[in-house]
């Protein structure tokens, strides 16, 4: 489990912790009426608030408190009953306040808990510092012009949730998997979507490397990586390049970089001296933030069962394996669908078949769960004729395949195409003898001792009945007839 | 509390204001009379009077999650938002360009 970088000098171990800002799913923006929808026509969901004109003030959305305080207890972090806004000062040309509204010394939430789930099975827990909300900047273009960059204002004054964890990441498989959580705890919530190519999920990533026991030497920030394989990336080159640095006796400054994907390496953000002196103070314009416990105690009641939980809950009751678990919650819908077939049919049949074929006709079709070309009831029906044995397993893989080409249902393929398994012993039998009566040699053989011809025989009586025997019966009868 | 001008060219850079030497020593008597003046606030004592960040007596207004704003007011609100760009292209505001 443990990533250590070999160097000159010895092994070296990463430190690591994350800055992840999360666009908060809301219809508005954070402080005033503008919609937050993403996209939209250049600067037509701005407000004058957001535009920063003079003598607006900002007035709380309520329901971006509701998503952070559902977040937070997501995380289960404390959430701090009274916290405050502050203004956070700096000049850029899409930040028309000239200063960003943010949670400095009294964010909404406090210390929480992520527990992670490494490739090897195994989890770890790690540490989040604080949640806070924040609004987002405005974009800047700067492909549009050769002297003049474009400024697009619909973002500006959308709600983020800056999440810190704890420098508790040691390696870029932890980080990933660290993301991931992130990622599915705040879709189950509905608190963001998490889309990091449409930006709503950034993080900035802070790295440093150690000798085994030593106390943190000085970290790099790398600013705005937009996903999971980046950041990834991102942490094994800066920190090959601070060995290298530490290694070469340099020594490494503190400083922002950025990460080339391109290129593979970062580089760091050449920033003017006092950039970082952000001036905070309490926004003048908005009283402090104070709820109220039984509030909070009503949204934790209305959360909807989150990742762990769900996993553990489906292999006490369904009895599936820890590894599937982890894949049918993965999605909130694909935990749903499989509930609907495991009700319906049979659980280990039914985890067996949306892992196996359900799962890869969605890939060879390039469909989402909740665009599957199959409904959960039909699958449940396609279930139950193979466990009532009117088809067998190899048929209804078939089946399957029909039902997502054409659209009808499982019952419909079998009674059109004839597939219904053949459980007549009879007619099983007379299957067999034609078979054995025209391999002679064959049989002669096998009874001689060379006794993998049996599976030979198998195939050749299942050919024959088109696929449709019952396995098992064919098995049995052919070993009584061949023992004969 | 005295201010230099060093400090007072600081502030003056942070804010983006311009300002020449001469000016600089004015401003340094000017707002460290206004921090003395403040200063007087010393005098209370406050040994366990938490610190009064509201009057108490108002609520914080909140609105609902509601767009009540930009699109919904047909694009007007856009005119508006550009109303005073000196530099607009298209729907677009412009600045000299900040990156290399």
């Amino acid at each position: 489990m443990s990533y250590v970088i070999e160097g000159r000098t010895g092994a070296w171990e990463i430190v690591v912790g994350l800055e992840v800002h999360a666009q908060v799913i809301s219809n508005a923006k954070l402080f005033s009426g503008a919609s937050a929808a993403y996209g939209g026509e250049p600067n037509t969901h701005v407000s004058l608030i957001d535009a920063g004109f003079p003598g607006m003030l900002p007035v709380l959305n309520h329901e971006c408190v509701a998503q952070a305080v559902r977040t937070g207890l997501g995380l289960n972090a404390t959430i701090h009953l009274e916290s405050r806004f502050d203004r956070k000062n700096y000049f850029y040309a899409d930040l028309p306040q000239g200063y960003q509204i943010s949670q400095f010394a009294h964010p909404i939430v406090g210390e929480g808990k992520v527990l992670i789930d490494l490739a090897d099975g195994g989890q770890r827990e790690i540490g989040i510092t604080r949640l806070h909300l924040e609004q987002d900047a405005g974009k800047s273009m700067h492909d549009q012009d050769p002297t003049r960059s474009f400024i697009d204002l619909n973002r500006a004054g959308v709600a983020l949730m800056e999440i810190v964890s704890e420098p508790d990441i040691r390696s870029p498989e932890e980080a990933g998997a660290y993301l991931r959580k992130l990622r599915q705890i705040l879709r189950y919530i509905g608190t963001c979507d998490g889309n990091m190519e449409e930006g709503s999920m950034r993080a900035d990533v802070n790295v440093s490397v150690r000798k085994a026991g030593e106390a943190y030497r000085t970290r790099c920030e790398i600013k705005n990586v937009n996903s999971i394989r980046f950041v990834m990336q991102a942490i094994e080159v800066e920190a090959a390049r601070q060995v290298e640095i530490w290694e070469s006796g340099g020594v490494v400054d503190q400083e922002t970089r950025l990460f080339d994907s391109a290129r593979g390496e970062t580089r760091s953000l050449r920033t003017k001296e006092d950039a970082h002196d952000y001036r905070y103070f309490p926004d003048p314009d908005l009283l402090p933030l104070v709820i109220s416990r039984d509030w909070v105690e009503a949204l934790k009641a209305a959360l909807p069962e989150l990742p762990e939980a769900k996993r553990l809950r489906l292999e006490a009751e369904y009895g599936v394996s820890r590894y599937e678990s982890g894949v049918l919650t993965a999605e909130q819908a694909v935990a749903d669908f499989y509930e609907e077939v495991a009700k319906a049919s049979d659980p280990k049949l039914a985890v067996n078949w949306m892992l196996g074929d359900f799962f890869a006709a969605l890939n060879r079709t390039g469909k989402s769960i909740d665009e599957s070309p199959v409904s959960a009831a039909g699958l449940s029906e396609l279930l139950a004729l193979i466990k009532d044995a009117t088809i067998n397993g190899k048929i209804a893989k078939d089946v399957l395949e029909a039902m997502v080409e054409t659209g009808e249902s499982a019952a419909e393929i079998v009674e059109r195409k004839g597939l219904r398994q053949v459980t007549d012993t009879g007619a099983i039998e007379g299957a067999i003898r034609d078979i054995l009566a025209a391999n002679a040699d064959k049989v002669a053989e096998y009874k001689s001792g060379k006794e993998k011809l049996f599976g030979f025989f198998v195939g050749q009586t299942m050919k024959a009945m088109k696929g449709k025997g019952n396995p098992a019966m064919v098995n049995d009868l052919l070993a009584r007839l061949l023992a004969e | 509390m005295s201010l230099d001008t060093r400090t007072v060219r600081r502030i003056a850079k942070l804010a983006r204001i311009g300002i020449d030497d001469a000016e600089a020593e004015g401003l340094a008597r000017e707002l460290g009379g206004i921090l003395g003046w403040v200063e007087q606030l010393d005098e209370v004592e406050i040994a366990g009077v938490p610190p009064m960040i509201g009057t108490g007596l108002a609520a914080p207004r909140a609105r609902e999650d509601v767009v009540t704003d930009g699109t919904v007011t047909g694009g007007a609100c856009r005119e508006a938002v550009l109303s005073n760009a000196p530099d607009r292209v298209e729907a677009f505001f412009t600045v000299p360009k900040v990156v290399e």
